[in-house]
């Protein structure tokens, strides 16, 4: 049988607001094939984003949904799940969102280690606003505010998140779409703050600019760039120039922030 | 004995022409046809998903 998406799809949605070939549709398909697999309650799972092509995500999604302000989905869905820390919540939004606009909000959720999952969607470029260029626009790219290439350094997202305390991060890509789902489940059931990357792709905005004749070629990239943590750790730094390690890249255990702040109320109270 | 063929749905009115689906089947099993993808050869499907892993759209179904 083919996977029922309609049956977590919002009446009437679709066909969605996407460009054809835009990577938020093979993500979103992930995440909703990992919440079938863990068999979540629609009714007790948020989904959080802020503003941009990526967080028009949740719109769909037939859960309990939020399509906040730019970046600033992680300090609502710190305020959901303060309130009800039984509830999953799931953050989603792209790299403008994420680490320009929100990247305070980004780093403080890691610093926190809040049970709570963030997929961001890095197609190097603010697409919804025409493509300029984002804190993931690659040295040298061009975007419509740098036509003359990009001269900044690019952030390497999972390694920020590791850098400010994410207790698991994960990276994908949309081209290998059977990973997403594995990865967004893993990060689920991880107690405290999970973040999932996806490298992504912009046709409409990032692809034209750079020399990308079609989404194909955008999508034979993601192929080609992607190196399997394991295959990795066979390789020499020489090997590894110009490649992206995906899978699994940070898990550990550290006291989570809504039991200890469950700690908190329960010492005030004494 | 015959086997048995999947039957592969091309949702029309979602389909956004990306040409994803046919590019990356490793079999060849679709092609487009003006802006909608369309199965060309059946006999060929492996099953393998991955066409319907990749659509962008929902506008792909695979039943084995
Ligand atoms: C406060 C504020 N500043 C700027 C904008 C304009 N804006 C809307 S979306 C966006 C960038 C989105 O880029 P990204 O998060 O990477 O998502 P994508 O569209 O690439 O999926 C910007 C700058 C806004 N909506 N609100
Ligand atoms: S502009 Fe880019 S990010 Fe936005 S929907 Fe189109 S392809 Fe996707
Ligand atoms: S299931 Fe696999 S073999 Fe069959 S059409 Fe899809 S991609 Fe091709
Ligand atoms: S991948 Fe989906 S949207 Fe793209 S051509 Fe195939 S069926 Fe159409
Ligand atoms: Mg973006």
């Amino acid at each position: 049988m083919a996977f029922d998406y309609d049956k977590y799809i919002r009446p009437g949605k679709l066909p969605h607001i996407w460009c054809p070939g835009c990577g938020h549709g093979i993500v979103m398909k992930g995440l909703i094939r990992a919440i079938d697999t863990l068999g979540l309650d629609k009714n007790n799972t948020a989904i959080v984003s802020g503003i941009g092509c990526a967080s028009r995500l949740p719109g769909y999604l037939d859960c309990c949904t939020l399509h906040t302000a730019h970046g600033r989905a992680a300090a609502f869905a710190t305020g959901v799940k303060m309130a009800k820390p039984e509830m999953n919540v799931i953050l989603c939004g792209g790299d403008g969102d994420g680490t320009a606009i929100g990247g305070n909000h980004f780093i403080h959720a890691c610093r926190r280690n809040i049970d709570m999952t963030y997929i961001i969607m890095n197609n190097n470029i603010y697409g919804m606003t025409g493509g300029q260029f984002s804190p993931c626009t690659p040295t040298g790219a061009k975007a419509s505010t740098t036509p003359y290439g990009n001269p900044d350094p690019s952030f390497d997202v999972a390694q920020l998140a590791i850098g400010a305390g994410a207790t698991f991060v994960a990276r994908g890509t949309a081209y290998h779409a059977t990973q997403i789902d594995k990865l967004i489940v893993e990060a689920i059931q991880h107690k405290g703050f999970s973040v999932v990357e996806i490298l992504d792709d912009c046709p409409t905005t990032y692809g034209r600019r750079n020399k990308f004749k079609s989404v194909i070629e955008m999508m034979n990239r993601l192929k080609d760039v992607a190196v399997p943590v394991k295959a990795a750790e066979k390789m020499t730094a020489e090997q590894l120039q110009g490649k992206i390690i995906t899978g699994v890249l940070h898990k550990v255990e550290k006291p989570e922030y809504t039991t200890e702040y469950a700690k908190v109320i329960e010492r005030a109270q004494k | 004995m015959e086997k048995k063929l999947p039957t592969i749905e091309i949702i029309e009115k979602y389909c956004k022409g990306c040409h994803i689906c046919v590019e990356f089947c490793p079999t060849k099993v679709l092609e487009m046809k003006g802006f909608v993808a369309s199965v060309k050869n059946l006999e060929a499907c492996i099953k393998c998903m991955q066409c319907e892993l990749r659509c962008p759209d929902f506008a792909i179904k695979v039943s084995a």
